[in-house]
């Protein structure tokens, strides 16, 4: 009776790690299925045509240029690649300036055969419309959309996931915000964290450090949106008024907070670490006639460095993927960043603030779950990073 | 001349009376031997000398011991100041996980000593003093934990040597090695003697009789007899030395 009580709780234990396992798996696939999607995307919006005169010579543009050419930043073909005239912007609302309502027809049934007209009568003419009004016999050409392509993802600097006709996704400026953030936050928690370690593990004695280490431990336990909160209304206003910007949404503020937030991590790791220093090496550094100090960063830093790097990048980690705090308190401009004191946005704050509005399957959808995966990828990295460097430290 | 010098010493682990009224002279450039039982207070004995103790929290010391006729728990003496004078050889070899060359050269270099030659020179003539230098020339930059037991607590014994303390203290240096290893530690405890004063704790009755000048027995925080080894294991004055040096218990 008891074998098989054993036997079946030993089965249950093996169920559960496997579908655990199988859980993780079955999200890295569909995370990964959903953000290959994006290549097989248009990059004109899907639905839609773009259209010219047959006369002009252009056939294909960048999702770059049409989105210059419908924000009006470039007016003339030649700009393009093309002949010298003007560019003639006409989206299917436009088509009421140009042809009376009885012409289109009461259902609207003339729309295709009268926007083949005007694009065969306008040499400038740069039309979009669903491919629905697309005519049999189009007197025009249509501009081919290529496939987004993985170049494009991550070498575009621009993220404007709703431009119409043509969406971009650029990765870079994305990227760029998370390290400024993370590197920011890293720089700022590590001096602190490393010290306050430092503090615990080999000057506080025992009943501060039993005083400060629950403390410390309480602050990993605070929900990130408070945090987020503490940045808008402290420190956000403070990083404005004392730096004298114009707004303090900005990387720097994100940096803070992140760094808040990694500090508990970085200590306590760190801590632990230090203290596995041997008693006797301490004794032998300071039995030489080393002083405290000496002993400090000469014997219990060098022991305990591969402990200290793991604090670092499980605190680089945790500034990586969070979410709420940075999204409250960054600006979230998705623009290539220039300095630490203007807005950025984060890969984990554009994934929160944007997949309510993508429409699902969409190309906008697919782009965001591909961000996931390039997080979920530098995560992993650094993970691999943690694991090499404590089976080194064992050894 | 006396180099070092307890005077009624009483040490307590919290409110465990550890030492009891302890008060010996050991004189320069002999060497001295602790023996006792386990928990005799032999080892917290030899700490106090260099002051290892003060790492321990909640104890406390009462009485004096003077090192060259200065007082080291007054308040005016600076703790690493004395343990650069005072050695200290473990009872387990504890190389840094540094090279060969730098276990050596650390104690000159937390001293604040910079010129490159002078280290260089200390180190291979205290690696030549411990007779290790020909085992390990070739591999100075080597870590110092790619040398065998004996190896490593020749390197410890350098190591503390490098400085030039006027006293050695060693803790049961032998107990974790092989009798080769301790045969060749026991010889450089005889040429060190000429220059140093060696207190040695240790558990190895042979060892204390083949190294030492004079020897303490050590029982329940007390020092029962102190005199010329010789004396000691041929004249058994007191009946618990006696019964601890012929093996009846311990």
């Amino acid at each position: 009776m008891r074998k098989f009580i054993e036997k079946l709780v030993e089965g249950g234990l093996l169920l559960s790690g496997s579908v655990t396992s199988l859980t993780i798996l079955l999200i890295i696939f569909f995370l990964f299925k959903e953000a290959t999607g994006l290549f097989n995307s248009p990059s004109v919006e899907e639905g839609y045509v773009l259209a010219v005169n047959q006369e002009n010579p252009v056939r294909h543009l960048s999702p770059e240029k049409i989105m210059d050419i419908f924000d009006s930043e470039i007016t003339n073909w030649n700009e393009v690649g093309g002949i010298d005239e003007e560019i003639l912007l006409v989206r299917l609302s436009d088509l009421t300036n140009y042809f009376s309502e009885e012409e289109l027809g009461d259902e609207f049934q003339f729309i295709p055969e009268k926007i083949s007209e005007l694009v065969g009568r306008e040499p400038g003419i740069i039309a979009f419309f669903p491919h629905q009004y697309l005519a049999d016999n189009f007197d025009g050409a249509i501009i081919s959309g290529d496939k987004i392509t993985l170049w494009d993802f991550f070498e575009g600097t621009k993220w404007y996931p709703t431009s119409t006709p043509s969406p971009i996704f650029g990765l870079i400026p994305l990227l760029l915000g998370t390290l400024l953030v993370s590197v920011g936050a890293i720089a700022l928690s590590l001096p602190f964290g490393l010290a306050v370690a430092i503090y615990m593990a080999e000057i506080a004695n025992m009943r501060v450090r039993n005083l400060l280490k629950p403390v410390i431990e309480l602050l990993a336990g605070i929900p990130s949106v408070v945090y987020g909160f503490f940045g808008l209304v402290v420190i956000v206003p403070l990083i404005q008024k004392v730096l004298n910007l114009p707004v303090g949404e900005t990387a720097f503020a994100g940096s803070v907070v992140l760094a808040i937030m990694a500090l508990p991590t970085i200590i306590t790791v760190a801590e632990d670490s230090m203290r596995t220093t041997p008693r006797a090496m301490k004794e032998a550094s300071l039995a030489l006639g080393a002083t405290q100090w000496q002993t400090i960063y000469k014997v219990v830093i060098p022991y305990s460095i591969s402990g200290i790097t793991s604090a670092a990048v499980l605190g680089i980690g945790r500034a990586i993927g969070e979410t709420m705090a940075v999204l409250m308190v960054t600006g979230n401009a998705a623009v290539i960043p220039t300095s630490f004191f203007e807005p950025v946005r984060t890969i984990p704050a554009t994934i929160a603030a944007e997949l309510g509005e993508a429409p699902a399957g969409g190309a906008h959808y697919q782009a965001l779950f591909l961000l996931g995966a390039v997080l979920f990828l530098i995560t992993l990295l650094l993970s691999i990073y943690v694991e090499f460097m404590s089976s080194k430290r064992k050894m | 001349m006396i180099r070092i010098n307890a005077k009624n010493v009483d040490f307590y682990y919290g409110s465990f009376h550890a030492l009891k009224g302890i008060s010996m002279e050991v004189e320069a450039n002999t060497s001295v031997a602790f023996i006792g039982p386990s928990g005799c207070g032999k080892s917290t004995f030899l700490r106090l000398i260099n002051r290892m103790n003060d790492l321990i929290p909640g104890t406390r010391m009462e009485g004096q011991i003077l090192v060259d006729e200065r007082d080291i728990y007054s308040k005016a003496e600076k703790v690493d100041q004395l343990r650069k004078s005072v050695g200290m050889v473990f009872q387990k070899a504890n190389p840094f996980p540094k090279s060969i060359f730098e276990n050596v050269a650390y104690g000159l270099r937390v001293n604040g000593i910079t010129d490159q030659s002078y280290i260089e020179e200390t180190v291979i003539k205290t690696l030549k003093q411990v007779v290790l230098w020909d085992e390990v020339k070739d591999k100075l930059k080597e870590l110092a934990f790619a040398l065998f037991g004996g190896q490593q607590q020749r390197l410890c014994i350098a190591r503390a040597l490098a400085i030039s303390p006027s006293i050695l203290l060693m803790d049961e240096p032998t107990s974790a090695l092989d009798p080769i290893s301790t045969g060749k530690i026991e010889d450089l405890i005889h040429e060190l003697k000429k220059e140093y004063t060696i207190v040695i704790v240790t558990h190895n009755m042979q060892q204390a009789a083949r190294v030492s000048d004079r020897t303490g027995y050590f029982y329940l925080g007390e020092l029962i007899e102190y005199d010329d080894t010789r004396k000691i294991f041929t004249n058994l004055d007191k009946e618990s030395t006696q019964n601890y040096i012929t093996g009846r218990f311990g």
